[in-house]
């Protein structure tokens, strides 16, 4: 037989790991499942999205969850019973034009859902930075002890949220915007405010199927070889939000019958912009549609060789 | 592809100036370029013209399937990332038809695979190939069928079957057509590669793995067969993944001729054979060839494909000109946007779908959509007021001007820059038509 030569390679970086509860993410020490350099057998986390308001969730994905998407407790443990790793907890209804779910009422929202599921949680506010600021206080104070991940802190405003996670041992997920040098950027300002290692995820902004995913998918490649490299500053697990889908026209468009069936269109649109993360090196994945995270769990666990 | 200092290590270092240049080195610079041809520099030597050669071979072979227009080209790939450089040629699609069909049902069939095609971002999406399967066993049916689809099909098509006095049948027929020869295995590959070596087809090889692939690739070009496209018999995701990048990496970092060519794959229908497809067109796949594909997995499909293979450095755009839409006249409403393709089609079907004429303008901001444009400075007030004195649509029509929702910020400046009150559009072009009909019935 011919002899391949080898085509492994030798990198001298690997990717920072993060404990929450019985989960970890992170770890890798070569591109993504490539088991002939890269050695670890982990798959990505799957964070099932949870919304407390409703308002600007599409319909075709509340369907999907037999009623239960009214009350954000039951909502988590449906992603629970369905396989998910962790619940991404978010709060559009903070806003003052929404809700207005105060940092109390969401407390007792995480709270329950971690009692309830067990499951680890990240946190996001509305994205006006003065709610989202106390209510990530307030969530966070009251979760210390059970590591979650709080966010999102930007290039501009990163230092409130930061403070609560380094006071009460959470991670912070750190967004910067479809760019490498950003991304560094965002973990040089973290790590000079003072988070450590094991309080760092990034979220490079995972731009969904048609919606300049091409690019997303490059930044976040070169993201991953540069941390394998040996940067440091990348060296930290990446989060990637396939939840954009839902928002692209040709994913679910009920208008023209020859696009087919609209609820599998749209699940094959996220889980292949999940494919595309991972591919690229995600760690973390949040899913919105339960199909599109079933696929994207049974997927992953194939490419590790785990199940 | 050699490097510069590669080449200045072959040239004469006699900086004679024959080649038109200044210096040996700054031909060899060139040459890596692809500027210039070796045989520009008249003092070479045999030898190192014969080293050349060898090296300036592409890392992958690049095949093609059909004749003329249609052809489908596969291949030549050159890098690993493609933030490297651009991926050359798209994965390519094709759906099965069985020789078991006749009549009706055969054209019924084939025009099914014809009817999967779509229109995204003003780029046409379908199938590229049909595969021609031998389930009959019957060497005339399958001849028979490749004459009946050759007429009914107007791209190219691949014959597949493991039987070679029928791949021998069906090539008589329909060889001059330069079909896909897919079926060589182990126990038929002298044979097989001598019929594609005599029609001049392109050769698909079944093995099992990267090593068997590259043992199977060297036999059938002793046998004449150069044109090649490998099945590494990916069984599931994993092997697909890691198999097909330990063959791209050897191609192209190794440059292990053996499996310097095109990739390809062979699957079911269904979810899974999906999951394969999307994983293959991102990693390295050339080809892969479906029972059947539906529609709702196909878009995404496709769209994944376009996402992937577009040029990094540069966003597909369209012209910065003005763009009427269903015949507008001198009272209908002025919309404008950038020229990201993405963002110009987006908006130009949900203004279509209004039925209302509209006239739009679009605004060369490089191929950036409206927030990153505006964001980067590309998409300012005075711009767009340019954009419309060019055009000169503002004396074309006394209607409404829309801003896009997104830029609303805009607003005052540019009422300033063109004498002209405007309106605040919707945030997301799906709400164009409803918005639309508002201010045209006032
Ligand atoms: C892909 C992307 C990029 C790509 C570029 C893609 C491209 N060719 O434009 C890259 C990576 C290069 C990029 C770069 C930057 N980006 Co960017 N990018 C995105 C992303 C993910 C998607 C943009 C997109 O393609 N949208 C799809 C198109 C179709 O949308 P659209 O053009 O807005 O059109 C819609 C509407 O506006 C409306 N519409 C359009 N025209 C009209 C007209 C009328 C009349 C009406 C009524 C409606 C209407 O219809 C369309 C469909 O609904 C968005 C975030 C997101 N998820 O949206 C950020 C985003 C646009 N980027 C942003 C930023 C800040 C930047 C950078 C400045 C950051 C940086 N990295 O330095 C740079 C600037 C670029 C530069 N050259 O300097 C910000 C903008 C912030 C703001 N609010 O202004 C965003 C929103 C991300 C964020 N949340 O922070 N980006
Ligand atoms: S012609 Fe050949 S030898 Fe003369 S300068 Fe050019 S490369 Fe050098």
């Amino acid at each position: 037989m011919a002899e391949i030569p080898s085509v492994k390679e030798k990198y001298t970086g690997k990717i920072e790991e993060i404990v929450f509860g019985n989960c970890v993410a992170g770890g890798a020490d070569g591109m993504p499942f490539l088991s002939f350099e890269n050695t670890l057998k982990r798959r990505p986390m799957i964070a099932g999205e949870v919304v407390d308001d409703l308002t600007d969730y599409p319909e075709i994905a509340a369907e999907m969850f037999d009623g239960r998407q009214k009350d954000p407790v039951e909502w988590a443990n449906m992603w629970k019973e369905i396989g998910a790793d962790m619940i991404c907890m978010r709060f559009p209804g903070a806003a003052p034009d929404k809700k207005g779910t105060t940092p109390d009422a969401a407390v007792s929202i995480v709270k329950s859902i971690a009692e309830k599921t067990g499951l680890p949680i990240m946190v996001t506010g509305c994205g006006i930075p003065d709610i989202d600021n106390k209510l990530a206080e307030a969530v966070g104070g009251a979760m210390k002890g059970t590591k979650i991940i709080l966010g999102k802190t930007e290039e501009h405003e990163y230092k409130k949220i930061s403070a609560v996670c380094v006071s009460n041992g959470h991670a912070v997920l750190a967004f910067s915007n479809l760019d490498i040098n950003l991304a560094k950027q965002m973990n040089i300002l973290l790590t000079d405010f003072g988070v450590g290692r094991d309080g760092i995820t990034m979220d490079p902004l995972m731009a969904a199927l048609g919606m300049g995913l091409d690019y997303s998918y490059s930044v976040n490649e070169r993201i991953r070889l540069a941390a394998l490299s040996g940067d440091r500053m990348l060296q930290v697990p990446m989060v990637c939000d396939c939840t954009g889908a839902w928002d692209v026209g040709d994913a679910v468009s009920t208008d023209d019958p020859s696009l087919g069936d609209a609820k599998h269109r749209v699940a094959w649109w996220e889980a292949m912009t999940a494919l595309a993360a991972m591919l690229s090196g995600a760690d973390i994945l949040v899913m919105r549609g339960p199909g599109a995270a079933d696929m994207a769990r049974v997927y992953a666990e194939e490419l590790t060789g785990v199940s | 592809m050699a490097t510069a200092i590669e080449y200045f290590k072959l040239l004469p270092k006699t900086n004679c100036k024959d080649c038109g240049q200044p210096t040996c080195l700054a031909f060899a610079m060139l040459l890596a370029n692809q500027k210039a041809k070796i045989e520009d520099c008249p003092h070479v030597s045999k030898e190192s013209k014969a080293v050349l050669s060898e090296s300036a071979a592409p890392l992958m072979r690049t095949v093609s399937v059909g004749t003329g227009g249609s052809a489908v080209e596969m291949g030549g790939e050159t890098v690993i990332y493609r933030h490297e450089r651009r991926f050359v040629n798209q994965t390519a699609y094709a759906l099965t038809v069985c020789d078991d069909l006749e009549g009706k049902a055969l054209e019924d069939r084939v025009n099914t695979v014809s009817a999967l095609s779509f229109e995204r971002v003003g780029m046409i999406f379908a199938a590229d190939m049909i595969s021609i399967k031998n389930v009959s066993g019957d060497p005339s049916r399958f001849a028979e069928t490749a004459k009946a689809v050759s007429a009914l099909w107007k791209k190219p098509f691949i014959l597949e079957t493991d039987d070679v006095s029928a791949m021998e049948k069906a090539l008589e027929a329909v060889g001059k057509l330069r079909p896909m020869i897919y079926g060589a295995g182990p126990g038929n590959l002298d044979r097989m590669a001598a019929l594609a070596k005599k029609h001049g087809c392109t050769l698909g090889i079944k093995a099992d793995g990267p090593e068997s692939a590259a043992d199977l690739s060297v036999k059938a070009k002793a046998a004449g067969a150069e044109d090649l496209v490998l099945d590494l018999g990916c069984p599931n995701l994993k092997r697909c993944l890691e198999d097909q990048t330990v063959a791209r990496r050897a191609a192209v970092k190794k440059k292990f001729k053996p499996l310097g060519y095109p990739l390809m794959n062979r699957v079911g229908c269904g979810e899974y054979a999906v999951a394969i497809a999307a994983v293959s067109t991102m990693k390295y796949g050339s080809l892969v060839i479906f029972d059947d594909l539906k529609n709702y997995e196909a878009l995404p499909l496709m769209t994944l494909r376009q996402n992937i293979y577009t040029d990094p450095q540069v966003p597909i755009q369209v012209k910065q000109a003005l763009y009427p839409i269903g015949n507008p006249g001198e009272h209908s409403p002025v919309m404008f946007t950038t020229n990201f393709s993405l963002t110009y089609f987006t908006v130009r079907a949900d203004i279509e779908k209004s039925r209302i004429p509209v006239w739009l303008q679009i605004v060369n901001t490089e191929g950036l959509s409206v927030l990153t444009a505006y964001a980067a400075g590309k998409f300012e007030p005075e711009k767009v007021a340019e954009a419309f004195e060019e055009s000169g649509v503002l004396s074309k029509t006394n209607g409404p001007v829309v801003v896009p929702g997104l830029v609303a910020r805009m607003s005052g400046k540019l009422e300033e820059a063109i004498g002209r009150k405007v309106i605040v559009g919707t945030n997301e072009s799906k709400h164009i038509p409803k918005h639309l009909k508002e201010i045209t019935s006032q």
